[in-house]
């Protein structure tokens, strides 16, 4: 009987196994469609991602985060051919943070055989596009790669390789977890050609509109030199220019030099009001305000370029309409005064006002869409658009500011913008230097080309001053200025020696504020305690590399007289002298 | 050489130079202190951003290989050199410097080590240009010109 129940006994049994390894593979298919089908999903969602966005760098990061949450990579890296093409370029990782120019030269057999087709390519993870992760004792996991086209939009040749075309492309590589079992299995190749490919459409795009934007920049900066060259030359000519004149005139002020000099003129301020009517019919269409006051005390007339104090003016009212969707523009004026200790970006010198000259201050305030305080110093920068790519129509050259500042800074003064963030509006202040007529030395009041700085040579011979700088070439390079300038110079390297060495004869210290781990602000104060009869105190004036409020605020409270950015050029420290020489801190050596 | 040809040389040289951001304008204002008092200046100045630069690299090397690594000492040093390549007008190498204290702060070892080859690559490469500038002067001088002004 038993004999008969164990052959079933066993079918049975075989049965149930049979059965059982079905289920268990059903059961693998099934985890298999669901894993395709949200891989399917991700990549559709990677790629709607990186196409809505035209910044190269977005692209490229957000293409291999999503790549290494989908796949569950170790790592995942981009690889750039460098603009000889000789090589590749370790551009993008996922893992550690900035990679810095890691290469590898282009012909290793790995990189061909990757580049030789358009399918991912399973490659050593000891080939050195691979040696990604340190050293350890590990298994490394698989390592796949596959090639990015890159849109060949430079003429750049190359020499030496007949047998490659001239496509460029760069190299992606993702690795899988080491130590782990894990293979790469067909589809997940697929799902990364079809990124590899998706990332080279969108790379392109980026690309192209890059290229556009420079050669629209470039076209934008010529336009404007020459229009105002072509102004400046009909005005002294006073007539209409002919047309070889004109053509000839606007080869010859091609160059930039124009825009180097002013013109000193007397200039009638309650034209400022004039800017505004030019302003006021497009804020108008706007629906915006526009209000001008203008304190009592700025004296009527003055001596400055008023030319460019107009473009400065109607550069920043215009960015102000410009990006201001409600509400208004208030624009404020008057007569800046050097206890703004308000400002968070302090001026290289305290605007002290004195006989000939005051300073005007001009504040633009707007309710518009405000800047992120982390964008505010590229503002002043060239052809670098700051605003955000959501906001498509921008539409400037990005060159606007970067003018105002180099006329500001030709008159002696300084611009910058304040906003407490985005849609939180901005204020953009800019004071600059002007003279008050019939006050001046030079009693000309037409055309006269005034290189700032160079014309009137003060008399420093012989002043005996001291420098304070731990840095050797800082201490050399400040030293030799001085010198150049006539002054009898003591330098030191630390404020032991410095409250020693100063004498009733030294005029003007300078220190260092910046250096870390000192404070030069204590020995400011020992060298006060030290003259403690005020005419023979010599007058401390700080130098620093780094201008933030707290700096400003400290050598004001220790009663310097004046904050100098490093590097000093001569102009700058010749200006501070005489400065100091006009407010009367200075008597003029014999 | 003639001395025109020299005269012209350094001028094309100190332009690409400008030009290609090695230098920026504070090396104008050096060129602008060398006049009869001082006909050394530049060379003077320079030899010592030398001297100091590659002082402070050994320090950095060396501070960078310890077993706890100090962070603070090294942000000092490379405010140092930023200091110096700043005041000497060495464009790329402060711009490298201002890059490196930013991982200081992030106290990233492998990082600040990248950055350092960093800074120490942007220091050779503005060295060799230096010296091939000086060199330059040294003919001019030699041949008995002056050397040219630049206009900035």
């Amino acid at each position: 009987m038993l004999v008969h129940i164990i052959p079933d006994l066993l079918s049975v049994k075989t049965r149930e196994l049979f059965l059982k390894n079905k289920a268990a593979e059903l059961d693998r298919e099934m985890g298999l469609i669901r894993t395709q089908e949200e891989t399917g999903r991700h990549v559709r969602m990677l790629t709607h991602e990186i196409r809505s966005t035209l910044d190269r760098h977005t692209i490229l990061k957000t293409t291999l985060v999503e790549l290494g949450r989908t796949l569950g990579l170790e790592e995942c890296a981009l690889w750039m051919p460098t603009r000889s093409g000789l090589e590749l370029q370790l551009s993008y990782t996922l893992r550690h943070q900035n990679p810095v120019g890691f290469t590898v030269p282009i012909q290793l057999p790995v990189i061909n055989q990757v580049f030789n087709t358009s399918r991912a390519v399973k490659i050593s993870p000891n080939s050195p596009v691979a040696r990604l992760r340190p050293v350890g004792k590990y298994m490394p996991g698989e390592v796949v790669a596959v090639r990015v086209p890159l849109l060949h939009l430079n003429n750049f040749q190359i020499h030496d390789w007949p047998e490659l075309s001239t496509k460029r492309y760069a190299l992606m590589v993702l690795m899988l977890p080491s130590d782990s079992a894990r293979q790469w299995h067909v589809h997940e190749l697929e799902l990364v050609e079809v990124v590899a490919d998706q990332v080279a459409v969108a790379l392109s795009h980026a690309a192209i509109l890059e290229e556009s934007m420079r050669a629209r920049d470039l076209l934008m900066e010529q336009n404007v030199a020459l229009d105002l060259a072509r102004r400046e030359a009909e005005t002294a000519v006073q007539t209409e220019l002919m047309p070889e004149q004109r053509l000839m005139v606007e080869t010859i002020l091609k160059s930039s030099n124009l825009l180097a000099t002013l013109i000193n003129d007397v200039l009638d301020l309650s034209r400022l009001k004039m800017a505004l009517n030019l302003i006021k019919p497009i804020a108008s269409v706007k629906r915006l305000y526009v209000t001008l006051s203008m304190s009592p005390d700025l004296p009527e007339y003055s001596v400055g370029d008023e030319k460019r104090l107009m473009q400065v003016l109607l550069n920043v009212v215009g960015n102000a309409v410009k990006f201001t969707k409600e509400g208004g523009i208030s624009i404020a004026a008057f007569v800046a005064k050097s206890d703004s200790l308000r400002d968070p970006e302090p001026l290289n010198f305290f605007p002290i006002p004195s006989d000939n000259h005051f300073y005007l201050r001009i504040e633009v305030k707007d309710t518009g869409s405000g800047i992120n305080p982390q964008d505010i110093p590229k503002l002043f920068m060239k052809f670098v658009q700051s605003q955000p790519l959501a906001a498509k129509n921008s539409g400037g050259s990005g060159l606007g500011l970067a003018i105002c500042k180099r006329f500001v800074n030709l008159m002696e003064g300084h611009i910058w913008i304040e906003s407490e963030g985005l849609g939180r509006g901005a204020t953009a202040i800019f004071i600059v230097k002007l003279g008050i007529p019939g006050r001046l030395n030079e009693s000309k009041l037409q055309f006269v080309h005034k290189v700032p700085g160079n014309q009137v040579k003060p008399n420093f011979s012989g002043l005996k001053v001291v420098v304070m700088d731990d840095n050797s070439v800082g201490r050399m390079v400040t030293k030799g200025l001085l010198v150049h300038l006539g002054c009898d110079v003591l330098a030191v390297a630390s404020g032991e020696d410095c409250v020693r060495a100063v004498s009733q004869e030294h005029k003007v210290v300078f220190l260092d504020v910046s250096i870390p781990g000192v404070d030069s602000f204590e020995v400011a104060v020992r060298i006060h305690e030290k003259f403690s009869k005020r005419p023979d105190r010599p007058i401390i004036v700080a130098l620093t590399g780094n201008t933030d409020r707290t700096t400003k605020e400290n050598c004001l409270r220790v009663g310097m007289k004046g904050v100098i950015l490093k590097p000093v050029s001569l102009d700058k420290m010749r200006n501070v002298l005489s400065d100091l020489l006009e407010h009367g801190y200075l008597s003029e050596s014999q | 050489m003639e001395v025109d040809q020299l005269q012209r040389s350094f001028l094309e040289y100190t332009n690409s130079l400008f030009r290609e951001g090695f230098l920026d304008g504070q090396f104008g204002q050096l060129q602008l202190l060398q006049d009869e008092s001082n006909p050394e200046f530049v060379f003077e100045v320079v030899s010592l951003f030398f001297e100091d630069s590659e002082r402070i690299l050994n320090d950095l090397t060396l501070a960078l290989d310890q077993q706890n690594v100090d962070f603070k000492k090294i942000d000092a040093h490379v405010h140092q050199f930023k200091g110096s390549s700043s005041s000497i007008g060495a464009q790329r190498v402060r711009n490298a410097c201002i890059a490196f204290r930013n991982f200081c702060e992030g106290q990233n070892v492998e990082a600040c080590r990248r950055c350092l080859q960093q800074v120490k690559q942007e220091y050779l490469l503005v060295k060799t240009k230096l010296e091939a500038l000086l060199r330059l002067e040294q003919q001019i001088l030699a041949a008995g010109g002056v050397i040219p002004m630049l206009d900035s």
